[in-house]
């Protein structure tokens, strides 16, 4: 009797490991098309993160057609088994490696010292070897487009926004959009609630909700799921989603805009040179000028002529005769932070830990 | 005063699915079995009865199908605890392994095919939305009881309600004996396994419950892993609530009002002088002070605030 019962435990975790594993299996070396692996923290399936990498992994699949094969791993935690994903992948046949998450970058440093011959690409770390990049975008950008339609459409001048951590990509978020919306209302404020949590539908919403106890019209958000954006829309208030079109997810022109990534024209070039042998390492942070990240079409609630003023501000960047960190700009202690005349140097950008004017909340 | 009210709101608003589970939990470690499987539980339930609202538009079918799909969950766990006397710890955590990744590989097979057969990112047709009752709803603060969903207004009747089965009928004091002292209990011509089987069944079908309060109610979608740890929680409710189902909803208003707080604080711009990732991790640290306190509470004074004597234990007629 006992054996029987360790033995249906045993059954029972294995069956859960296969589900665990999606049922995916890498595929056996062959000769042919050129052959890309992608390796996802989660799976394309969550309609966030990794389904806007997705979206950029088919947009090279339709790019290239039959001259490559994409090898993906999807729900990689990012511990020692990502080190192993990327070998399978390797064993597989792949030739470039491509990882989505920040806390791989250790592990594919590793990896990439180990295998000379395959090149690595890192979304959104700091380290490179001879054979590795990384790699991001300026979605600080689509955020100031997106607070100038957030001070817009508010009736109190008082806007929210629901943070996961207080990394500097976050905050630097934070700033775009309290910028952008002082830029339309000199008046506006954006207050911040810190949820301490990537992914989790119950606490981004019990967020959402604080902020609109208090009075806010307006929820922005810097998480994965939609669930801030419905809240909003459930009293009747506006949201401005991220990562994909909520507009189109939640079925509600209330969702006002959301600032979105293009990864596939990052991944694109980067394969098209490792095929043909031009690859270069390189620590790329890529904006609007390259298409790195858009806008999703706005609501109709949103005044056409504004619309327009707000398309000028994107000329304005994507042409490059202007950027959002512009001095001058103080933080909301007082203290100035760049001085007049000129955009902010990358690396402050990279390391941002404080609030701009107008920004209600504390970083730490 | 409008502060608190809301505050109170948004804390009932999440913690009706923490009270559904923590029940559950009480009932099923009240005979003795342990069952660490929550979170697997809830999950399932959570999807059951999102696929289902989904598929046919009916919430209380989709009510239903959430505890059947909990109640066939937790029986496997009754099979390996109670039938086949398997370790409760690992059969329960077997549980939630097997629920959360079983749930997940099922949410993106589930949906219609407009959606590439993914119900994430899919719309409830309708949900259980929030019904005030009139007058009662504008008493300042305690108004916030009264303007909540049908599944939190039906707990207003399920946890007196089981209190009073718990301890004042001859059913509520054989779950208690079995729990307490499985020999007695046989001796008294109560069947130990059949009250294990029923009353981690019954615990499965609140945890389902509980699930589906989330996926139907307070986050009406379907995520991967959206109950987000919500059945770890249970487990240290249920020992804050001193197995104690009139005691359950205290501990999931402290729990839940620490969370809201912390929000509130925030979203009214109040100084932190406590760092929010402090906070995030707050209610744990009462499950420890509350642990604490009770095992030097349990030394001077033997019986009410004691765990089931039996619990994680398994039991056959011919033991020595």
């Amino acid at each position: 009797m006992k054996k029987l019962s360790v033995l249906l435990v045993l059954l029972l975790l294995s069956t859960t490991l296969m589900f665990a594993q999606g049922g995916k299996e890498a595929a056996p070396a062959a000769a042919g098309p050129f052959k890309v692996g992608v390796i996802y923290i989660t799976s394309p399936g969550d309609m966030g993160y990794s389904y806007m990498h997705d979206q950029g992994t088919k947009a090279a699949e339709a790019y290239f057609g039959d001259k490559i094969e994409v090898i993906r791993m999807e729900n990689v935690p990012e511990n020692d088994a990502s080190a192993r994903a990327m070998e399978q992948l390797i064993d597989a046949g792949a030739k470039i490696v491509f990882a989505n998450s920040y806390n791989y970058q250790d592990y594919m440093l590793q990896v990439a010292k180990e295998n000379p011959n395959v090149y690595f690409e890192h979304c959104s770390g700091y380290l490179s070897n001879e054979n590795m990049s990384n790699y991001f975008g300026r979605m600080y950008q689509m955020r100031y487009l997106s607070g100038m339609i957030a001070a817009k459409m508010s009736t109190t001048g008082k806007l929210g926004y629901v943070g996961a951590f207080n990394t500097p990509e976050v905050v630097r978020g934070i700033n775009a959009f309290a910028l952008g919306a002082r830029a339309v209302n000199p008046k506006a404020t954006t207050t911040v609630v810190w949820t301490n949590t990537w992914y989790d539908p119950s606490l981004e919403r019990q967020g959402a909700i604080a902020l609109l106890d208090q009075g806010i019209d307006v929820i922005a958000q810097h998480q994965d799921t939609t669930e801030p954006a419905k809240a909003a829309i459930e009293r009747g208030k506006y949201a401005i989603g991220y990562n994909a079109d909520f507009r189109s997810v939640v079925g509600s022109d209330n969702v006002l805009v959301s600032p979105m990534w293009d990864w596939g024209n990052y991944m694109i070039p980067a394969i098209e040179s490792a095929m043909n042998g031009t690859w270069k390492s390189q620590a790329y942070w890529g904006g609007l000028e390259d298409k790195m990240v858009h806008l999703s079409p706005i609501s109709p609630l949103v005044p056409k002529d504004f619309q327009n003023v707000v398309m000028a501000k994107q000329a304005e960047i994507a042409n490059g005769t202007w950027d959002v960190f512009w001095g001058p700009l103080k933080d909301n202690k007082g203290a100035v932070r760049q001085e007049a005349g000129g955009k902010m140097a990358d690396d402050k950008m990279l390391t941002m830990d404080w609030f701009v004017e107008g920004v209600i909340g504390s970083v730490k | 005063m409008d502060f608190i009210t809301k505050l109170l709101a948004a804390t009932i608003a999440m913690g009706t699915s923490l009270t559904y589970a923590t029940l559950g939990e009480i009932y099923t470690e009240k005979t003795g079995i342990l069952n660490l499987g929550m979170e697997g539980t809830m999950l399932m339930g959570a999807l059951a009865g999102f696929a289902t609202a989904m598929a046919t538009a009916n919430l209380y079918l989709a009510i239903l199908v959430a505890m059947l799909i909990g109640g066939l969950l937790s029986t496997i766990h009754a099979f390996l605890c109670v039938t086949m006397r398997a370790n409760q710890v690992v059969s329960g955590l077997a549980i939630t392994m097997f629920g959360t990744g079983l749930a997940n590989f099922l949410g993106q097979r589930l949906g219609p095919a407009s959606n590439n057969y993914n119900l994430v990112g899919m719309n409830l047709p309708s949900k259980f939305d929030n019904i005030a009752v009139p007058l009662l709803k504008d008493i300042p603060i305690l108004g916030a009881f009264f303007d909540v969903s049908v599944l939190t207004y039906a707990l207003y009747i399920i946890i007196p309600f089981s209190w009073y089965y718990m301890y004042k009928t001859k059913y509520g004091l054989a779950i208690r004996a079995v729990g307490e002292s499985p020999k007695t209990a046989t001796a008294m011509g109560l069947s130990v396994p059949r009250l294990r089987y029923l009353y981690t069944i019954i615990g499965g079908m609140f945890a389902g419950l509980g699930g589906a309060c989330l996926s139907l109610s307070f986050t009406p979608s379907w995520n991967d892993g959206m109950t987000g740890g919500k059945g770890w929680i249970v487990i240290a409710l249920v020992i804050f609530a001193t197995w104690n189902p009139g005691k359950a909803v205290i501990g999931t208003l402290v729990f839940g009002g620490i969370t809201s707080l912390q929000f509130s604080l925030q979203a009214a711009g109040v100084k932190m002088v406590i760092p929010t990732q402090f906070l995030a991790f707050a209610p744990y640290l009462i499950t420890f002070f509350t642990l604490s306190v009770m095992t030097i509470l349990n030394q001077n004074r033997k019986g009410s605030f004691a765990s089931p004597s039996a619990l994680g234990t398994s039991f056959a007629i011919d033991d020595k």
